[in-house]
């Protein structure tokens, strides 16, 4: 599913909202937005007024355009919540879409059997040839297979999945390219992963985030506070009326009252707060990464701490070989020479670079060995190191690479002698984060290969982004000391835990969090399982196992580790924007009391002129007292369409301190919320005296 | 305004801020149970004390428990102060054989000066005898600010709290607090306003003869040593019917610099005691910062609308019901301070302010009595608004928002919303049932938009546990007595229990440390947010009562029409 960017105008999700926005006036839906509710209330006691009204002939067209203004801010409000739902349907499509009809081949006591796929158990074993589709969710217990995966991550490369280890997990949905494969499925039908995210991004089973809920208890406590100011008005008006000497039938009428306690109450962050949730589910899903619950996204806004693992996410994977140091008396060309013989069978990625760097640096290319009757000696953990036996007229030569250490060891056996200028090299090399290999021949030692760790480029860049974020970095890696320190000073990370093991991992997740922070961290491995479920934010790489996928709180479909940056920035982005649309939409308030206020109080205390004392706050200039009420709520309606599309987009984060953003923020949001509405309530009042 | 005007202003600001530090240094001290250059003095009666009412010193409360030592206290002291009022005709030191306190007035004086408010429905010198004064309503003066002390304490300690749920101990607390606090500073001002000729006796009233012939009944009584404790912890309850407009309680300019002063004292010296223990002096001064540029900003606002004399009014001073002795100044510099303190306490009639100063008056105390406040209350109030501002603002900086390391979630929010209603409730809905019915419409003395204010300011001061009134309005019917006693209990528990219990939620979280990505709370940008908030909080409220109040009756004035 590639991001697809559905534009906010696409006409069908558009046709779709609406219709939603009326399904949604069922009280059971309106009730969980207690702002709205308040409005469909006042909206409907308007109505009946209204209806009231038609009956006794005492019809008044003011108070039936405050209804259908109501009416509308309801519809507004629901419709940015069906918009933005509607948004994540159009993403779900797409997965809904491949999962279309598969069947599975069940193997039951040695006999296959063709089963639908929605008939999938728990347990249930499956296998797959070459162009079926991975029926459910599993492990791959038995076989190699290339499997194409885009249909969840949109990487058209197809990668590899194979039993035991940590590739062995796949995707209900994706399809096997070569090869067989055995799976065990590990969820029931209706319960993949896909399922899941389908429901998720549907907003189907979307639950109130902690903060969600703090805000909207927020918001009612001010709804409270203004149906308090606004009960309580009639007694104070029915007061200054008989103070001025007018009747008492001159007191404010419901849909006066109602009017002003719609205007008042946060109706602009009340109607767009379920749409900033889902949006910002949408919003990870289209950089690829799948939330299992909006709660994570929130917690990845207030990461303090972020776990990353070296290989892969800081550096290039491997160690590469960049350079051959000769000992005194040997030549460059020489050390290349021995160091290619002893490499060209070995596999590993080290390996591999030693053979590129001697062909780029020296030209020396793969050679026949046969005519050396040559014998490889692989690494293994005892030796400590790895090499060639190669016979030259009848001579056999060892040639060995390896440790300092290891090397030291099998020339001294030789009695030979190891020279001191080498070693100091060697650690030199260590101390700048390298991993020298000492390369030797027989009882001599020839010179020293440079291993070393590429870090990504622009990496560092990042790292003093998320530093200005606040966010510390942790780099996770299974060198030793000296080799990390150098790697951390040269990726700019602000912390390391060298020498590594997975319980090191969890034991400084506990520790940070201990200390009040909250840890982020990103991982692959079924053994990073735990650390995964005991950090706040887990973000597991697609590819990884089904137990990394399960114990994190989200995957990314891409399986880059630098996602966990873009995933802590729409965490922020949320809590911003519902943090500037609340600030906005208190402010507004102010514009809408001089606004209703002069207007309803028109008639208090009139001097000579037959004008109000009141009027003095008629600031705007507004031409009528009904002209002014219908203004301040027409205005209170379309704001809530304007801010949809800034709802949906979230308010834009800058990696700067937080005092910076905070005073940008509130001059945008803040002033620029005390300012709009005088200028959208004077131009709706002008607009209004035209027709 | 005149040099020497600037000059007393000046002077108060000056020695406001400068005498912070001292007090706020020692305060932390006590309270935080450190020795200190008291210790010596009151070490001992202080560990008797304790061995008397059987309290161990150690033994920390949770919030709950709290709560409920706090709420037994102080039902205990509201029934004695009732038994006194009610039966004072029978009790000692009656000289001028005073009859017992009918009983909705009793009951409306014992919440009042339990809750820290010390609204006065009777007048002191025709009503109480002296005994009721000093055993009475001087204990109180003590104790209830001793009570606000003690929840600012609990409040402090559940933010600096780290996975507990311990909040200290309420006796220990309110014994500190009244003990090495309070006593030792009424003593010294005590005396410093006998020494300026405030009377301190037991003497029958004394019958004089003036010189036109007519006799005059003078009052005496120990009242030196209820005004010392009056003004320190922000009672504000007069010993005579006129407070401190009276010239044997307050005789002379430099008696008047004093109580004015000391209205402000605790309550400002305790944002330092709470920046040194929540170990940052910077947050402290933030807090001071802010309640001072409001201070600020309502002193400013009165004296313009004081000395701005309309033309309208040919160019006269409105001196009508001021300070004649002291001028307008000093009436203004009190009516402000003693609004924002939550003291009550007055040197002139808020009657008489023109409209905006008076309203003025009304907003310091709407806005929650956060501007110093009362002790403790004003802090701990004060932190409520921190709590909003942190919770709407940190959203704008892209983090679970967090105050001193600890997370602000659901349960605060709910509570601090329960701490701003709950004042708000009884301002709004309490004025509006007496402006609808004709027990509430009969005590009114002026007509118009300012009878309104009256009715208006009658509930804000209960609500704020302030206590001044607005004069003008007859409130010793059992219809006001009642609602406005209900309204100060609403005021005082209906905060102090949610402090309590977010003293107790914060206490249980984990500190967060600091951090390039926290949300700083200790500068110049966040205390103009805070200061926002509260303006706008408050003012939103309490605009559309205020414009039928005040406002109306401000630009009316300026029409040339006055009530």
């Amino acid at each position: 599913m590639k991001s697809q960017n559905k534009s906010f105008l696409d006409k069908k999700i558009l046709v779709e909202a609406i219709k939603t926005s009326f399904v949604k006036l069922n009280p059971n839906l309106l009730i969980k937005n207690p702002v709205i509710f308040i409005v469909a209330i006042g909206a409907l006691l308007t109505t009946i007024i209204v209806l009231k009204g038609i009956i006794d002939n005492t019809f008044s067209s003011f108070n039936s355009q405050i209804t259908i203004w109501l009416w509308i801010t309801v519809l507004f409000a629901n419709f940015s919540e069906a918009i933005a739902e509607g948004r994540g349907k159009a993403q779900a499509e797409s997965l809904k879409t491949n999962r279309s009809q598969t069947k599975a081949r069940i193997l039951k006591g040695g006999q296959e059997e063709i089963v639908a796929a929605e008939n999938l158990k728990k347990d249930d074993i499956v296998i797959c040839d070459a162009g079926d589709i991975i029926p459910s969710d599993g492990e791959v217990i038995e076989g190699i297979a290339t499997v194409d995966e885009s249909a969840i991550t949109g990487e058209s490369a197809p990668v590899i999945r194979e039993s035991g280890g940590d590739r062995n997990a796949v995707t209900g949905g994706t399809k096997v390219l070569s090869d067989r494969i055995v799976i065990k499925i590990t969820s029931d039908a209706g319960n993949t992963f896909i399922d899941r995210m389908i429901a998720l991004v549907e907003g189907a089973k979307r639950q109130k985030t902690p903060n969600e809920i703090a805000l909207t208890i927020l918001l009612s406590g001010l709804s409270i506070i203004f149906l308090l100011a606004v009960v309580t008005l009639p007694a104070f008006f029915g007061y200054s009326l008989q103070a001025s000497g007018l009747p008492q039938s001159g007191n404010l009428s419901l849909p006066v009252l109602i009017a002003l306690l719609v205007c008042l109450i946060p109706t602009t962050i009340g109607g767009l707060l379920s749409a900033i949730g889902i949006s910002g589910m949408d919003r990870l899903m289209k950089r690829n990464v799948i939330a299992t619950s909006g709660r994570a996204i929130e917690a990845a806004g207030d990461v303090d701490v972020l776990l990353l693992d070296k290989t892969g996410t800081i550096t290039l994977g491997n160690r590469m070989a960049t350079d051959f140091i000769p000992a005194d008396g040997v030549s460059s060309e020489e050390i290349a020479d021995a160091a290619q013989l002893s490499s060209l069978s070995d596999e590993t990625p080290e390996g591999r670079s030693v053979v590129i760097l001697a062909k780029d640096k020296f030209n020396i290319r793969g050679r026949v060995l046969t005519n050396m009757d040559a014998e490889f000696i692989p690494f293994t953990a005892q030796t400590r190191m790895s090499g060639v036996d190669i016979t030259i007229s009848g001579k056999v030569q060892k040639i060995r690479k390896g440790s300092v250490d290891a090397i030291r060891s099998f020339i001294l056996n030789n009695n030979g002698f190891f020279p001191e200028c080498v070693e100091e090299k060697a650690n030199e090399l260590a101390g700048q984060g390298a991993t020298p290999l000492i390369v030797a021949r027989d009882n001599k030692v020839l010179g020293i290969i440079h291993l070393k760790d590429i870090v990504k480029g622009g990496i560092k860049e990042r790292f003093s982004q998320l530093r200005k974020m606040g966010i510390k970095t942790v780099m996770i890696t299974g060198d030793n000391p000296l080799t990390a320190a150098a790697i951390a000073a040269e990726a700019g990370v602000d912390d390391f835990l060298a020498e590594a093991k997975p319980e090191d991992k969890l034991r400084k997740i506990r520790e940070e969090q201990a200390n009040g922070r909250l840890v982020g961290m990103i991982g692959d491995g079924t053994n990073d399982a735990p650390a995964l479920a005991q950090s706040d934010v887990g973000i597991a790489m697609s590819s990884g196992t089904q137990a990394a996928r399960e114990a994190g709180n989200m995957v990314d479909l891409d399986s880059n580790p630098t996602k966990l940056i873009e995933v802590v920035e729409v965490g922020k982005q949320l809590l911003m924007t519902r943090g500037a649309l609340t600030t906005f939409s208190i402010a507004n308030d102010v514009a809408k009391y001089f606004a209703i206020i002069p207007a309803i109080a028109v008639t208090l205390y009139a001097g000579i002129s037959g004008k109000g004392a009141l009027s003095a706050l008629n600031i705007m200039g507004l031409s009528s007292p009904e002209s002014a009420i219908l203004s301040a709520i027409i205005f209170n309606a379309l704001i809530i369409v304007f801010l949809i599309p800034l709802a949906l987009k979230g308010v834009k984060y800058r990696a700067e301190s937080p005092s910076r953003s905070l005073l940008r923020n509130l001059c945008i949001y803040g002033l620029g919320g005390i300012v709009t509405p005088f200028i959208g309530i004077k131009l709706i009042d002008m607009l209004l005296q035209i027709f | 305004m005149e040099i020497n005007d600037y000059i007393q202003i000046f002077l108060f600001l000056f020695l406001l801020i400068a005498l912070t530090p001292v007090l706020g240094s020692f305060m932390a001290k006590v309270l935080n149970g450190e020795r200190n250059i008291l210790s010596p003095i009151f070490g001992k009666p202080e560990s008797f004390i304790y061995k008397v009412i059987g309290v161990d010193v150690n033994q920390s409360m949770n919030w709950r428990k709290y709560a409920v030592s706090l709420l037994v206290f102080n039902l205990a002291g509201f029934l004695f102060l009732l038994l006194v009022l009610v039966t004072q005709k029978w009790l000692p030191l009656n000289p001028q054989h005073m009859g017992n306190m009918n009983w909705h007035t009793a009951l409306n004086t014992s919440v009042s000066f339990v809750t820290n408010t010390n609204w006065q429905s009777y007048a002191g010198e025709t009503g109480l005898s002296y005994f009721s004064q000093m055993t009475g309503l001087t204990v109180q003066n003590f104790l209830s600010a001793a009570t606000g002390i003690a929840v600012l304490i609990a409040l402090i300690r559940g933010i600096i709290g780290k996975t507990t749920d311990k909040l200290g101990n309420f006796w220990v607390d309110i014994t500190r607090s009244t003990l090495y606090i309070l006593l030792p500073l009424s003593i010294v001002l005590a005396v410093l306003l006998a020494g300026q000729g405030v009377i301190q006796n037991f003497d029958n009233y004394t019958e004089v003869t003036t010189l036109q012939g007519d006799t005059q009944i003078i009052p005496q009584g120990p009242a030196a040593s209820q005004i010392a404790t009056k003004q320190l912890g922000t009672n504000g309850g007069g010993f005579f019917n006129t407070n401190s407009a009276h010239p044997f309680e307050n005789p002379t300019p430099f008696s008047n610099f004093l109580q004015v002063l000391s209205i402000l004292l605790i309550p400002a010296a305790l944002t330092y005691t709470y920046g040194k223990m929540v170990k940052s002096q910077k947050q402290g001064w933030a807090v001071f910062s802010a309640m001072f540029v409001l201070f600020a900003i309502g002193l400013f606002v009165s004296l313009y609308s004081e000395f701005h004399q309309s033309e309208l009014w040919h160019n006269i001073s409105y001196m009508e019901g001021k300070e004649t002795r002291f001028g307008i100044t000093n009436s203004v510099l009190w009516s402000t301070t003693t609004t924002v303190a939550s003291n009550g306490s007055v040197n002139a009639m808020h009657d008489s302010l023109t409209p905006l100063s008076g309203m003025i008056a009304m907003i310091n105390m709407m806005l929650g009595e956060v501007i110093y406040g009362g002790a403790g209350a004003g802090l701990y109030g004060i932190v409520i608004f921190i709590i909003l501002t942190v919770f709407i603002a940190g959203l704008m900086v892209g983090r679970t928002p967090e105050y001193l390391g600890k997370k602000i979630e659901a349960f605060e929010v709910r509570m601090a919303l329960i701490a701003i209603l709950s004042p708000s409730v009884v301002i709004l809905l309490f004025s509006a049932i007496a402006c609808t019915i004709p027990s509430g419409l009969s005590s009114l003395n002026n007509g118009g938009p300012h009878g309104l204010s009256e009715i208006l300011y009658a509930f804000t001061s209960a609500a704020g546990n302030n206590g001044s009134a607005f004069g003008g309005l007859n409130a010793s019917t059992v219809f006001y007595n009642l609602m406005i006693a209900l309204g100060m209990l609403i005021g005082r528990f209906g905060v102090i229990i949610p402090v309590l219990a977010i003293a107790g939620s914060l206490a249980q979280k984990k500190i967060t440390p600091i951090s390039q990505g926290t949300f700083k709370t200790d500068n110049a940008l966040f205390v103009g947010l805070l200061i926002s908030v509260i303006i706008i909080v408050g003012g939103l409220t309490f605009f559309p009562a205020l414009s039928l109040g005040p406002i109306v009756d401000h630009i009316l004035m300026q029409n040339g029409i006055l009530f």
